[in-house]
């Protein structure tokens, strides 16, 4: 029953995959190249190849060298491929320091209402911050750590940037889940004589998976998000943000480089996406735990 | 058999120790008085049953007794001790309207939970777990979890969890409310039955008249706003004579004309109850 519907899930989003390259390719063909104005406003996008170029040139643009005649030629394909696993690395280290914080700080909330009080509201204000105003205050403090031999690296930077993105659902989801459990089992676990940390461990943390497990997938989201906003920011080389602005500078002349830059950008987020997925799946006892 | 064990030990070890004993216990939640002067001695191995319209502390009463709430006046003593050190001791077991399982946890892990809070290996919780379920007749659902059983069985469960220390006193606040007449019924014979196995003292929160007086050696009247004790009528609780006899005793019990009577005791207390309510106010 759960894998058919697993299956389904996974044929609709292939089939909406397919749907949006009939769109793009349909455009295409049935608009004109100038796009639609009306009365001096234009209201279509043009469809013309340098704004709009065709899904097999972007695929096929994958397999063809970064820089024409360089000494050492180097597949776009390849290139977006390891810059996106750099991003991955990144992100997947933002999420887990972002998911330390994140259920620390949630586990701090509900232990202490006051603390709740007192951090909550700043727990939200921080993600009203522009994360294009952090990345520089962050990479200019860490510019100046050095622990022991280890000397701050840009990457640290973008990694940190990432978990301040990730941190936030899952602070927020974790202290719904950790206050989800009846008062009825709360005093249960009082007539037993349970401590706060034998309460903790288990009533509400397993209570709590059906609200942390939506929170981490949002989180996994927002982390590749940060990481290649702070890429960009911070001018880190070696991920794919960096690589989309390199090929966004030559997309006047050769658009479908960036296009397929933003594909292996989208592959990213189903990849972290999907690494969630394994998560639930290994969480799956407690999923039902929400009366 | 373990179970007969710990009925000599609770009959034994208790001897001359009431499970509970109040004196002068008041509660005041801000300005409404829950509980106004109550006294209440519950013997080693007694049934009593707490019955009153809602609102008369009842429920608050048992909370006291559990070290769930705290008296504003009176002294509370459970099995000898302090409340707080009874409760610490896991010397009483609890159970309520909602059965409160676990969901994520097997039944047999629902029923070892107080174990395993206090620290009790595994091998030694897994036999507990198995001898009690024997007890309440669920030996084969064991592995299964919470939801695929029915109200009446989780409540069966929740019975087993709450009798896992093998405490000398049991707590119910009105575990059967939920359940259907049928079921009900024979959930009543099932719980005289281990009663009468264990030889644990059970104070019981109910709404039902017939049930109060069916199970109970003493059924004790309560008049709300202050919530007090009106009055206290001797229960019809039957004889245990073997584990197959009682569901036929409990059933004979329920149409003897000393049933009928207790009933009709009960009622005339409620209602007198009631009566010196309206005059006070």
């Amino acid at each position: 029953m759960g894998s058919t519907r697993r299956l389904r899930s996974a044929a609709s989003a292939v089939a909406a995959f397919v749907l949006l390259v009939v769109l793009w390719e349909l455009a295409k063909l049935v608009l004109p190249d100038a796009g639609v104005t009306v009365g001096g406003t234009r209201i279509l996008p043009r469809t013309d190849d340098a704004a709009m170029p065709h899904v097999w040139t972007v695929l096929a643009r994958l397999g063809a060298p970064e820089v024409a005649g360089a000494a050492e030629p180097r597949a776009v394909g390849a290139a977006i491929a390891s810059g996106a696993l750099f991003t991955l690395g990144l992100a997947l280290g933002g999420l887990v320091l972002g998911g330390i914080a994140g259920v620390l700080l949630a586990v701090l909330m509900q232990r202490f209402a006051v603390a709740e009080k007192a951090v909550l509201p700043y727990v939200i204000a921080s993600q009203t911050v522009p994360l294009i105003a952090i990345a520089p205050l962050v990479a200019g403090w860490g510019g100046k750590i050095a622990i022991g031999g280890w000397a701050w690296e840009p990457w640290a930077s973008v990694m940190v940037i990432s978990s301040y993105l990730a941190f936030f659902p899952i602070s927020v989801g974790m202290l719904r889940g950790l206050t989800s459990p009846r008062e009825a089992d709360v005093e249960m676990f009082r007539s037993l004589a349970a401590g706060w940390w034998t309460t903790l461990v288990r009533l509400r943390l397993p209570a709590s998976v059906p609200h942390l497990v939506p929170a981490v997938r949002l989180a996994a989201a927002a982390a590749v998000v940060g990481a290649i906003v702070a890429e960009i920011s911070t001018g880190t080389r070696g991920g794919i943000g960096r690589l989309i602005i390199e090929y966004a500078q030559s997309a006047t002349g050769d658009p479908s480089q960036m296009y397929a830059a933003i594909l292996g950008a989208a592959v990213l987020g189903l990849v972290a996406a999907g690494a969630v997925g394994l998560l639930e799946l290994a969480l799956r006892r407690y999923r039902g735990s929400v009366a | 058999m373990s179970t007969e064990r710990n009925a000599e030990t609770n009959a034994a070890g208790n001897a001359g120790i009431s499970a509970v004993e109040l004196q002068g216990v008041d509660k005041t939640f801000g300005v409404v008085r829950a509980l106004a002067g109550v006294d209440l001695t519950v013997a080693a191995g007694e049934f009593v049953s707490l019955i009153g319209p809602s609102g008369c502390g009842k429920s608050t009463l048992l909370r006291v007794v559990a070290d769930l709430v705290e008296p504003t006046a009176g002294t509370v003593a459970v099995a000898g001790t302090s409340a707080r050190q009874a409760r610490l001791d896991q010397r009483y077991g609890i159970a309520f309207q909602q059965a409160g399982l676990l969901d994520w946890r097997t039944v047999a892990e629902n029923v070892e939970l107080p174990l395993q809070v206090h620290g009790v290996g595994r091998a030694e919780r897994r036999r507990r777990a198995v001898e009690l379920l024997e007890l309440v007749g669920l030996a084969e659902f064991a592995g299964a979890r919470p939801a695929e059983l029915s109200g009446g069985m989780q409540q069966r469960v929740a019975i087993a969890r709450a009798l896992a220390p093998s405490p000398g006193l049991l707590l119910m606040d009105e575990p059967f409310g939920a359940l259907d007449e049928m079921t009900r019924e024979r959930m009543q014979a099932e719980l005289l039955r281990i009663a009468g196995e264990t030889g644990a003292a059970v104070l019981f929160v109910t709404h039902s008249i017939p049930e109060a007086v069916v199970l109970s050696d003493r059924v004790v009247v309560m008049s709300p706003r202050p919530g007090r004790i009106t009055e206290i009528v001797a229960g019809r609780r039957p004889p245990v004579a073997g584990d197959d006899l009682v569901p036929d005793t409990v059933e004979d019990v329920r149409e003897t004309a000393a049933f009928f009577e207790a009933v009709t005791a009960v009622r005339e207390a409620l209602r007198k109850g009631a009566a010196t309510e309206g005059h006070a106010e």
